[in-house]
This record gives structure tokens, sequence and C-alpha cells, in this order.
């Protein structure tokens, strides 16, 4: 066992290569440029996602890492993740398109400024939609945070249920057509540069734009940026800290003076805000939000991106998010189409979520911290947690035993 | 945020406001079902056992999870995808290898029927248990949140078992039971249905009442439940104990998932919202309270049958899923022991 100190500076320090993140941000963004080349390689260019998937990768990983503060951080399971997502799908729905054609509003839209119901521009639309469920993240999380982990787990599954079913049956509230009902809300406009479009060459809307999934996909990386900027920091802000310490030991966190409904609630609240971030812009680039999209099976898809990555380590749900974007995207079709061709009538395509199960059960046994592991929680998950049962203690040991070469 | 937050938390948890909100959800609902009842007594009656039939399914199930809970404070989501497949497998030996079919006896069937349980009861009860020996055992030591997230890793697994074995069909064997009305009393019916579901049923749970209250092996499980670690110092073989305890809940799923087979219609995903329902009877009850999982189930029955079924301003089956869900949320935020259960120093 090593010692302390050891041990301290090894959960402090992440050697991470100085020039990794760069070159991965530059590589990103000059996906759409080189995309072709790559595809058109022998063997692995089949492989090679398009752009246009990429646009829905990207999308996915912002999720992923939102949810990623509420499970990788402060460890509080959540289960209706979809929730959220189908939020900032709706907002999108509600200020950019013509459900509500009952007023004509305008505000520095992609579309003409006469047509009915509200257009306002994707980027606004997008902050819109992150507040929103910011504040949808809070009116769920204050009754039930106080509950303990596994409850909370089953009543965010609750709520993601609810939340969909309510957009889905929203057709009449009172006579009035909130969400128009299993139709969902289309056309929702598309995220463009009206502005900017009036004295450059920039397109005005990138939905009819030449190279709409171009100017999708850079859209969607400048906001996956913004997002892992701001989960990293704060992660190492005074929050995220205290969000570490509620996962690691609520009691001891609370007995440190971290005041746990509240910290609990901004992580619930802020791990909201980019999933209603990121559903927005997939619904603007979708052209819609469909409530047929908003299923369980989609927040433990999403679950599946963290823990195939690794709790808590923003590297890893990058990898994760990808790999399972790609896989939903077009990877599985690819794969089962290459076992067809080899002859085996086998269609992975119908049991992605089995694959996914799969995936979820090896990891948590096999490599519990993820592909690419947060030291400090891999620590936490390798050595147990305070509450070791004690009928294990015989084969486990405790936290606590000393090792003579501590002294 | 912070302070508001916090204020209107400890307005939320102020005894008073908790408990006026609560009469007042209690008092609607109450006065919707009196007034239906006035409106139309019979087919109140009659929908009512209807729930009666649903609610012994649920609470199969549900007491499935509540056992569970109670002794690994564990929420086993993969529990309704075992009870899904074990209904489709009771189907494979009802339809294929006993090939029953609606020309056969009663008597044949009832035959079928006892065959059917003591295959599929066996099988599923070792099938739970090797699920929990593969997937929750290993992670006994780890944070909370690690058997629970295998174990919807599981549910997945299940139900993509039971969707690679049987499609995307229905089954269903509620041709091969008798058809209509047993018995009335007055006006109101009851159906074979219920009497059957009650016939299988009701041993089932004295069985498993005898089991937990008056054997060595069902003192030992309550006495894990109660306490681990006691237990352990007092020589209890906890892992078998826990062994035992998913072989039971599996047992009962095979019986659910037979009766469920007979009496609705089931396929690969049945058991994930049936599961849900079940888990929700469960907390309603009061989580690892048995008789309070069957209460539970019997409520949320009732009110699923109601909801679909009454015609005064019934929200109808688009808002099932939304009541049962909402009335789980508000249990747990109200009154998080349950209805039958104690209250726990965690506060859950």
């Amino acid at each position: 066992m090593t010692s302390i100190a050891d041990r301290a500076r090894g959960i402090a320090s992440a050697p991470r290569d100085k020039w990794t993140a760069p070159v991965v941000i530059v590589l990103g963004l000059l996906y759409p440029w080189y995309t072709e080349t790559l595809q058109a390689l022998p063997v692995i260019g089949d492989f090679v996602p398009s752009t246009e998937s990429m646009v829905v990768m990207v999308a996915f990983t912002m999720m992923a890492l939102g949810l990623n503060i509420v499970v990788g951080y402060a460890g509080l399971l959540d289960l209706g993740y979809v929730a959220f997502y189908a939020v900032g799908a709706y907002t999108a729905g509600w200020f950019a398109s013509q459900q509500f054609d009952q007023v004509t509003f305008s505000f520095l839209s992609s579309v003409p400024s006469d047509q009915p119901g509200i257009h306002i521009t994707m980027w606004l639309v997008l902050l819109m939609a992150g507040l929103l469920t910011l504040f949808a993240g809070i009116v769920i999380g204050l009754p039930t945070l106080r509950l303990r982990g596994d409850y909370l787990a089953i009543v965010t599954l609750g709520f993601g249920e609810i939340v969909p079913q309510v957009f889905k049956n929203g057709d009449s509230f009172f006579g009035f057509d909130l969400t128009h009902g299993t139709f969902g809300i289309a056309p929702i406009d598309a995220a463009g540069l009206p502005v900017l479009a009036s004295f450059t060459s920039l397109p005005k809307n990138f939905q009819t734009s030449p190279n709409r999934a171009m100017w999708f996909y850079l859209g969607a990386f400048a906001l996956l940026l913004i997002t892992v900027f701001c989960t990293v920091r704060l992660r190492d802000s005074r929050l995220g800290r205290a969000w570490i310490a509620i996962r690691e030991d609520e009691t001891a966190a609370a007995a440190m003076g971290v005041p746990l409904m509240r910290t609990k609630t901004w992580s619930y609240a802020i791990g909201a805000f980019f999933g209603g971030v990121a559903g927005a812009y997939y619904a603007s680039f979708r052209g819609g939000a469909f409530p047929a999209d908003f299923y369980f099976q989609f927040s433990v898809f999403l679950l599946c991106m963290v823990i195939l990555g690794g709790m808590g380590s923003v590297w890893g749900v990058i990898a994760g998010a990808m790999i399972l974007g790609y896989l939903d995207r077009e990877g599985l079709a690819t794969i089962g189409s290459k076992i067809q061709d080899a002859g085996l009538n086998f269609d992975p395509t119908k049991y992605q979520f089995g694959i996914y199960g799969v995936i979820i059960v090896s990891m948590m046994l096999l490599r519990p911290a993820g592909l690419i592991p947060e030291r400090r929680h891999k620590i936490e998950l390798e050595e147990g947690v305070h509450d070791t049962p004690f009928y294990d203690v015989e084969h486990e040991g405790t936290l606590t035993d000393r090792d003579p070469s501590d002294d | 945020m912070g302070s508001t937050a916090t204020s209107v938390l400890r307005t939320m948890r102020s005894p008073n406001v908790v408990n006026g909100l609560g009469f007042g959800f209690v008092g609607v609902i109450v006065l919707w079902l009196v007034v239906n009842f006035v409106k139309d007594p019979t087919y109140f009656l009659n929908v009512g056992l209807d729930g009666l039939t649903r609610g012994t399914v649920y609470g199969v199930v549900a007491l499935g999870y509540t056992l569970v809970y109670g002794i690994l404070q564990l929420i086993n989501f993969a529990h309704g995808d075992v009870f899904a497949l074990s209904g489709l497998v009771a189907s494979t030996m009802m339809l294929s290898v006993l090939s029953i079919d609606t020309g056969s006896s009663n008597v044949a069937v009832a035959g079928a029927v006892v065959v059917t349980l003591l295959v599929t009861v066996p099988l599923f009860a070792v099938l739970n248990g090797s699920i929990e020996r593969v997937a929750y055992r290993p992670l006994r030591n780890a944070p909370r949140v690690a058997p629970l997230i295998t174990a919807v890793g599981m549910s997945f697994i299940i139900q993509n078992v039971s969707l690679a074995l049987y499609g995307v069909d229905y089954e269903s064997g509620s041709e091969l039971i008798p058809q209509g009305v047993a018995f009335r009393i007055g006006d109101v019916r009851f159906t074979w249905k219920l009497v059957i579901a009650l016939a299988i049923i009701v041993p089932a749970l004295a069985v498993l009442t005898w089991f937990v209250s008056s054997t060595r092996q069902g003192k030992a499980m309550r006495a894990v439940a109660q306490d681990t670690e006691a237990s352990a110092m007092m020589g209890i073989n906890v892992n078998r104990t826990i062994s035992i305890t998913f072989f039971i809940a599996g047992s009962l799923a095979a019986i659910a998932g037979l009766v469920f087979f007979l009496e609705f219609q089931m396929r690969y995903d049945t058991g994930f919202e049936l599961g849900l329902i079940a888990f929700t009877a469960a907390v309603l009850g009061g989580i690892g309270n048995l008789p309070g999982a069957v209460l539970g189930a019997l409520l949320i029955g009732f009110i699923q049958s109601f909801n679909e079924g009454l015609l005064w301003y019934a929200p109808g089956g688009d808002w099932t899923r939304s009541i049962v869900f909402g009335i789980l949320i508000a249990v747990l935020v109200f009154r998080p022991e349950g209805l039958l259960g104690e209250r726990t120093p965690e506060g859950a």
C-alpha cells in the first residue's frame, strides 16, 4: 500500500500531455474538410462517420457531459435525463417555429419576418432552452433531492416518463394546443447567421445552405467547446469540489459544512442546462421536436456513455459519447451490413439496447472507472466507500486497515 | 437561488404544509371516487373488480421488488424483465410443449398450468439467483449507485434476450381460460379471470407468508434485512440468504408471468412498464414491507382501472403512466416510508 502522501499526489496531479487538447480541438474543427478523404480509404473508410452523423454525435456528447455533472461529479443517479432533452427541444419548438401562429414575432431569425409564429434567433433560443431546463431541473430537484440515491434514481425515472407523456398528450390543455400531440412540432427554424449574412458570405440559414452539415457541425462543435470549458471549470470550482465531496461521503461533506441540498440542486440544474441546450440545437438540426424521441432507453443510452467513458472524467465521457453516438448513428448499421455480407443473419441494430446493457454491466464489473478513468473516482471504486459491509471485511479489508509501511 | 431554494424546501418539509397538501390530494381522489360510485354503483364495482384482477398480479411482481430491496437496498430493475421472460417461456410451455389450444378441456388447461409452473418456477428462481451472483454480488462493496447501474444494464440484457427469442409479437393465453362470468352477486360480475388469478396467487402468497414468518430460513431473511452485520455476527450465512431471497423473487416472477400471460397479453417489453408499476406499488406500500407491497399493488390496480374505466372526469389510458409516476413521486415526497413502512433514519 502506498503512503497517504503518494495517494494524495496521485489524486491531484493529472499528467496529461499538454498537446493532446489542442490537437484534438484542431482535428475536430477541421473534420468536415477531411471526412471524404478518410471515407475514401480502403477497409476503414466504411467506418468513418459522415459530417451529418457527427452533428448528432456532438449533440449527444453535450448531453452526456451534462449528465456527467449529475452522475459523475455529484454521484446522483439520474435515469430521467431525457426529460431535459425534451424540454430543450420543445422550447426550440415554441420560440422558433410556427407553433403559436396566433402571434407574429420575429427577432434576428433566419426565416422571413412576416411568417406567423414566434421566430427568435436560434442562438438566443438555445440560451432560453438552457435556462428553462435549468428551471425544470430545480423544480424536479427540490422535492426529490433529499431522498436517498436509489430513490432519487426512480423519481428521476418517473419524471423522465411523465414529461414526455405530458408533451405527447399536450395538444389540448383546455383547448390550447401547446405541443401538437403525437405529431410534434415541425418544422423548427434552423440555426443561421442572419446578421452576419447581410454583409459577409456566411449562410443566413444553415438548413438551406449548400454546406448544411458542415455549418451545423461547426455550430455544434463551438457549443461543445463551451460545454467542455464550463464543465472543466465547474469541476475545479468550489461548487465542483463540493459535488465530489458529496459523491465520496455525504455525511462527511455535510459535517465539513457543505450545504447538501443547495449543492445537489445546483448539480441537477446545471446538468439539466446543457441537456436543454443540446436538445434545442439537435431539434433545430432535425427540424422538429417529436414526442417519440423521448423514451426511457435514451436516458440509459446517455448514462451508458458516461459509464463507458468514465464517470466524472471529461475526456472519458467525450470518448464514451462519441463511441456510442457513432454506434447509434452509423456504426451498428455498418457492422450489421458487414456481418450480413459475411453470410450471417444477425442485425445488431435490433439489439442495440441489449448491446448497451452488456456494455454497462461489463464495464461496471470489469472496469468500473471507465475507459479513461478519473483518478479520484477510480480510487473510490477500487477501495470501496466508507460503508464497507462488515461481512466481507475478512476477504476485502477496509479502508481503515493500516499497513505497516504506512507508519 | 440557494437561499430561496432552501427556504422553499423548509416550507415543504414543515409537517403542516406537507400534511395539508397530502390530505388535500387524497381528499380530491376520494371525492372523485365517491361521485363516480354514486352515479353508477354497479359499474363502479365491476371496474373495481377488474382493478382487483390487475392488482393481484402487480402484487406478486411487487413482492419480488420489495423482498430484494428489503435485504439489499437495491432496486432490482431486471425483475420486471425476468417476469416478462417467464411469461413468454410459460407461453411456449402452454402452447407449444403441452399443445394447449382453445379446444382443450378445462381440466387439461389446469393440468398444463401446474406443469408449466413446475418448470418455470425453478427455472426462473435459478435465473434470478444467477443474475444476483453475476451482476450484483461482485459490487457489494462498491458505491451504492454501482449495483443500481448494473441492474439497469441487466434489465436491458434480459429484455433483449426476450426480443431475440420471441420477437415483437404479443403472446396471450386469454383464450385458453374459461371466458365470461363465473358468478354474480346482484349485478356485480365476478369473471373467471379474477377467480383464476386468485386461485393461483392466493396459495402462492400463503406459502410465501409461511416461509418468511415460520421457517428458519425465513427468519434468517428477516434478520439480514433488519441488520446485515448483526446477523452475520450471529452466524447467519448472509450470501446464501441473499441468494435464497433472489430465488424466491424469481419464483414469484414466474408465477406472475404465467398469470399475466393467461389474463392479458405480453411481449418482450411488457416487463419494463409493468415492473415500474409494481415498483411503485412496493414503494406505495412501504418498500421492504411484504403486506405493504400487496396493499400498494391492489391500490395501484384499482387506480389504473378506475382511471381507464370510470366515466366521470377520468383522465383515461393516455395518462396512466403519468398518474402512476405522479403517485410514486408524491409518496416519496410526502411519505417516503410508504403506507405501512416505518420511518428510517435516512429519511427515505
